[in-house]
């Protein structure tokens, strides 16, 4: 069983508690009319399915039920980090690119 | 006061309620006393249930909701606002709504308190009719939440007036500490039938007494 933090609640709560909702930070396109099919379509129903860091929605659903988002591994399941719905991710692969460089130069 | 049109879902006279729980019979061996029992169960029947929604953050929304329930608006998961002289209760249920509970009866003429005091963006529900609260008190009765739900019931976790919602034997439940040994569990209409009879199949080991 994952814990997992939500930030309304503020509190770290069982997974059964959860509902997983796929990747967040998908955009709406800001006019439907004026966007392609093609768009439209990678819009509706194309995933991203990364190996590693992966920004996905959670739901609260026997909670606040509110959605919130996590960064979550999908190889380890680790989740890094949760947060609000409309914040941004701390935890990111360009976070993480940004660190090692630093390291290097350190050395 | 907003020009809402409101009205009482209880009329005075005429209309027969019934408590959910009131087809359920008890199958389980229950002991002859609440002296014996680990367990006491009671229901707390047509108590006025309201979902209030509005801005933590608006000021006069925070005031009103005190003035007009003389309780402070909790702010945080956790802590229950509670009267328990009047029979006040005010529940966060996420950021921007809470569950209040007054005593039978007095629902509408609460709500009709909260719109005149209240102003802006706002929303008072009447839930009563879709939920009933079941009371668990004794020595056993944390034996049994553990038994029901994956929520930490542990004190160093669940003090006293704390109030969650969580699941609930595989259904959900608001779960509240009002006392050492007394609970109260907030339980959807359409579950209150199953929840009941499993809380006292839950509670039959440690002995239960239904209190009425
Ligand atoms: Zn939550």
């Amino acid at each position: 069983m994952l814990h997992i933090y939500c930030p309304y609640c503020e509190e770290y709560r069982e997974e059964e508690e959860f509902r997983p909702k796929g990747e967040a930070h998908i955009a709406r396109p800001a006019e439907p009319e004026a966007t392609s099919d093609e768009a439209w379509g990678d819009y509706l129903f194309f995933r991203k399915n990364p190996r590693g860091l992966h920004h996905e929605q959670w739901y609260h659903a026997a909670g606040c039920r509110k959605f919130f988002n996590a960064t979550r591994d999908t190889v380890s399941y680790q989740i890094l980090e949760t947060y609000k719905a409309g914040q941004q991710p701390t935890v990111t692969a360009a976070a993480r690119a940004a660190q090692a460089a630093g390291k290097g130069v350190a050395k | 006061m907003s020009d809402l049109s409101i009205f009482d879902v209880n009329p005075a006279a005429g209309a027969k309620s019934e408590s959910p729980l009131a087809m359920t019979r008890v199958t389980v061996a229950t002991v002859a006393s609440p002296a014996k029992a680990g367990v006491v169960v009671r229901e707390h029947a047509f108590q006025g249930h309201l979902i209030l929604r509005g801005r933590a953050t608006d000021d006069q929304f925070r005031a009103g909701v005190e003035q007009a329930l003389g309780v402070p608006l909790p702010l945080k998961m956790g802590p229950l606002s509670r009267d328990e002289a009047r029979g006040v209760s005010i529940q966060w249920m996420s950021p921007d709504e809470w569950l209040v509970i007054v005593p039978a009866g007095r629902e509408f003429a609460t709500e009709n308190r909260l719109r005149e005091v209240l102003s802006g963006h706002y929303a008072v529900m009447n839930v009563s009719g879709g939920q009933t609260v079941l009371e668990l008190s004794g020595p056993a009765v944390r034996d049994v939440l553990m038994k029901s739900t994956p929520y930490d019931v542990h004190p160093r976790n669940f003090p006293v007036g704390k109030a969650v919602s969580s699941v609930f034997a595989k259904s959900s439940a608001i779960i509240r500490r009002v006392a050492e040994d007394r609970w109260e569990l907030v339980i959807r209409r359409s579950f209150a039938d199953y929840l009941y009879r499993w809380v006292l199949d839950a509670s039959e080991e440690f002995g239960v007494y239904v209190a009425s």
